[in-house]
């Protein structure tokens, strides 16, 4: 087990790796060049000259290995950078915003526990919504109920995302001023503002998700209630409601945890239209502001790396889980 | 185990008439090609202490009508009329309390695959436990002693160690021993096995089959053996019911039927079972066709189609009117549904030569 956690760990590594890798090198190579806007700003004319001494000040003109090697440095070291005047940028370091010019490392920590909020609480009510109902609906199968649910459950994923979210904020927000003002406001702050300027975010963002959750639960439960095994609890004379949510959602579940422990990876890494309309500044927006002219390489990098993270930990703890919840499963 | 056979029965203790009482049993099944006949017409019973063979090919009913002893059909995709009765008490259309009552403690079911007979999530201890506190109020560590109690019974060793173990790190053997045990564990009157070793190496099929007489011995239950394997009906059951298309075809003690079949579709079966201790060269002759559609069943006899001996009755009579399940005039205790008139005669002259027959060649030189 241990020896499983250290092996899928040492690979985890080599995946960041490799990514950071690619993403580096498409920066690199692109057609954005940091050094050309900076020349353009001193105000007045960017000679040929003049942006190459702004590049060889960057460092940019030393090559692709080279400038890699600084930013895998700077990962565990502090780094002078220079961006219009050198700059301290301290480890981990992920460069300093081209927007800004501050450091990004210190703007990511600030920002995420805004993406963090939004996510958790959306992930909470749709989980718990799309267990149940989905549940609820396998139990009932053919019955008015779940050919509600299903129908329900096929309807909302055919609205687009975006008009969903957007007829919600006009409705709610603008027209009928239901809910209030959205934004995020730190939990330790004023937990009543950040739970009111989160509600609908979640509530839209959970509408979204918990469809798919209700479907995949449903077909789950139904494949776990044909199973012979649940025939033996009904002839042991178990009542129906233990074998249908001891039994059969006991079964159920295992598949469930791949599935919601993979989707809340990729919703940390930011949830970029929600963030966008809710007005929350978490992660999801900020990289989208990034991708001006020109592109705001550093912010990318950080967001993107944590993506990479949090999708390799939530994979291996996914299998931990899957592990732990089915006895069959041994980690070698 | 009809009524007609009581009068054969050992004097079981504390005997208080049949176990079960099955009467004019009909399962159907409504699908979208119309209605699936499953069961029609099916009558039986079985006595304390004694064995019932349930035999027949995939899709005569045999699992379908055991099924319903326990109540185990969704009554909203199936239609059930007549009666089944356990201690007295009726099944059909029960409501749920009574069914829970008899399910596990009264009447407890082996089913086939052990493997996927058991939850894989919840180890065996769990199960047992569980069975055993549906119908005992006793605190889980009693229960688990119990269940340790029962592995010990059917012979798994190291109970206390193993009863904390999950099905899949038991082999198959081991794991139709703990369903038997799970069966076992609140002494029902009546054990339902389908098709109990089918899904067993044949070494194994011998010491469940042993396993169960011994424990039938000591418990003094009744038992179902539901299976398509004459052979586990030669070994285990007092009598045998035959069945074909979804009726009984032919029903008698063991020992007249399998010496003294009395119908066609029996005769086939008997013939395509290998003997490997007595008739080495024994002739396997399968029964030509496929079993018969349920979905619109002809009005004559459900086998006439595959039937040899169909010329002999003469007329269309097999096509068009469904021979009567009636005893036979030298045995009143063996029933048949069929139109020949002696079958018996055509059995020894016709049917056993032919399945013998290089047998009794080899003896003649």
């Amino acid at each position: 087990m241990f020896g499983y956690i250290v092996r899928r760990l040492l690979a985890a590594c080599l995946v960041l790796f490799l990514v950071s890798i690619v993403t580096f090198t498409l920066f690199f190579k692109g057609p954005s060049d940091p050094a050309s806007v900076l020349c353009e700003d001193t105000g007045g004319r960017c000679t040929a000259a003049e942006l190459n001494s702004i590049r060889e000040q960057m460092g940019l003109n030393d090559g692709l290995v080279v400038n890699y090697g600084r930013f895998l440095k700077g990962l565990v070291v502090d780094r002078e950078m220079f961006y219009q005047g050198e700059q301290l940028c301290e480890a981990p370091c992920f460069g300093i915003s081209y927007a800004t010019r501050q450091p990004v490392t210190p703007m990511f920590i600030e920002k995420w526990p805004a993406t963090v909020s939004l996510v958790i609480g959306a992930f909470v009510l749709y989980v718990i919504v799309g267990l149940v109902l989905g549940a609820l609906a396998a139990r009932f199968r053919g019955s008015l109920f779940d050919r509600m649910v299903v129908g329900v459950a096929t309807f909302i994923p055919a609205i687009p995302y975006y008009v969903l979210a957007l007829v919600a904020w006009i409705v709610l927000v603008l027209q009928l001023s239901v809910f209030p003002e959205t934004g995020y406001t730190p939990l330790v702050e004023n937990p009543v503002a950040w739970a009111s300027g989160l509600l609908l975010p979640w509530l839209i963002l959970a509408l979204a998700y918990a469809p798919v959750t209700i479907r995949y639960m449903r077909g789950y439960m139904i494949e776990a209630l044909g199973e012979d095994y649940i025939r033996t609890a009904t002839a042991k004379g178990v009542s129906r409601r233990d074998v249908v949510f001891v039994h059969g959602l006991r079964a159920a579940i295992v598949p469930m945890t791949t599935i919601l422990g993979l989707d809340i990876a990729i919703l940390l890494s930011g949830t970029v239209f929600t963030e966008f309309l809710f007005e929350i500044d978490g992660i999801g927006w900020w990289s989208i502001n990034s991708l001006g002219n020109p592109i705001d390489f550093p912010v990318l990098n950080i967001t993107g790396t944590a993506a990479a993270v949090l999708i390799v930990v939530g994979n291996l703890l996914v299998d931990l889980l899957y592990a732990a919840l089915d006895p069959r499963v041994r980690l070698a | 185990m009809t009524a007609t056979s009581q009068q054969f029965l050992e004097p079981a203790p504390q005997q208080k008439g049949p176990v079960l009482v099955v009467d004019d049993l009909t399962v159907r099944f409504p699908t979208h090609d119309g209605l699936v006949e499953a069961v029609t017409g099916l009558s039986y019973s079985v006595e304390p202490g004694r064995t019932l063979g349930i035999v027949g090919e995939s899709g005569s009913g045999k699992s379908v009508s055991s099924m319903a002893v326990l109540g185990l059909h969704d009554p909203r995709s199936t239609r059930i009329s007549g009666s089944i009765k356990v201690n007295g008490a009726e099944v059909i259309g029960a409501k749920e309390s009574t069914l829970r009552r008899i399910r596990g403690n009264e009447v407890a079911m082996v089913f086939q695959d052990p493997l996927t007979a058991l939850h894989p999530y919840f180890t065996i201890g769990r199960q047992i436990m569980e069975a055993y506190r549906l119908h005992h109020d006793v605190s889980k560590k009693a229960a688990k002693a119990r269940a340790v109690e029962m592995l010990e019974l059917v012979g798994i060793p190291q109970p206390d160690r193993r009863v904390d173990d999950f099905p899949h790190q038991f082999s198959g053997g081991m794991r139709q021993r703990a369903v038997i045990a799970m069966s076992l564990v609140n002494n029902p009157q009546l054990i339902i096995a389908d098709e109990p070793t089918t899904a067993l190496d044949v070494t194994v099929q011998a010491q469940i089959l042993d396993l169960m007489q011994r424990l039938q011995k000591e418990f003094n239950s009744a038992i179902i053996v539901v299976t398509h394997d004459l052979g586990v009906v030669a070994e285990m059951a007092d009598e045998v019911l035959v069945m074909y298309g979804g009726r009984a075809v032919e029903f008698g003690p063991t020992k007249d039927v399998l010496t003294r079949p009395s119908m066609p579709y029996t005769w086939g079966l008997i013939s395509s079972v290998p003997d490997v201790h007595e008739h080495s060269d024994q002739k396997l002759i399968p029964i030509p066709g496929s079993p018969p559609s349920l979905l619109n069943p002809s009005p004559g006899c459900a086998f006439a189609p595959r039937c040899a001996h169909k010329a002999k009755v003469g007329g269309d009579m097999c096509d068009t009117e469904l021979p009567e399940f009636l005893p036979l005039a030298s045995n009143p205790r063996h029933l048949k549904r069929c139109h020949l008139v002696d079958p018996e005669q055509i059995y020894v002259d016709e049917v056993a030569p032919e399945i013998f027959a290089e047998d009794s060649e080899k003896l003649e030189s």
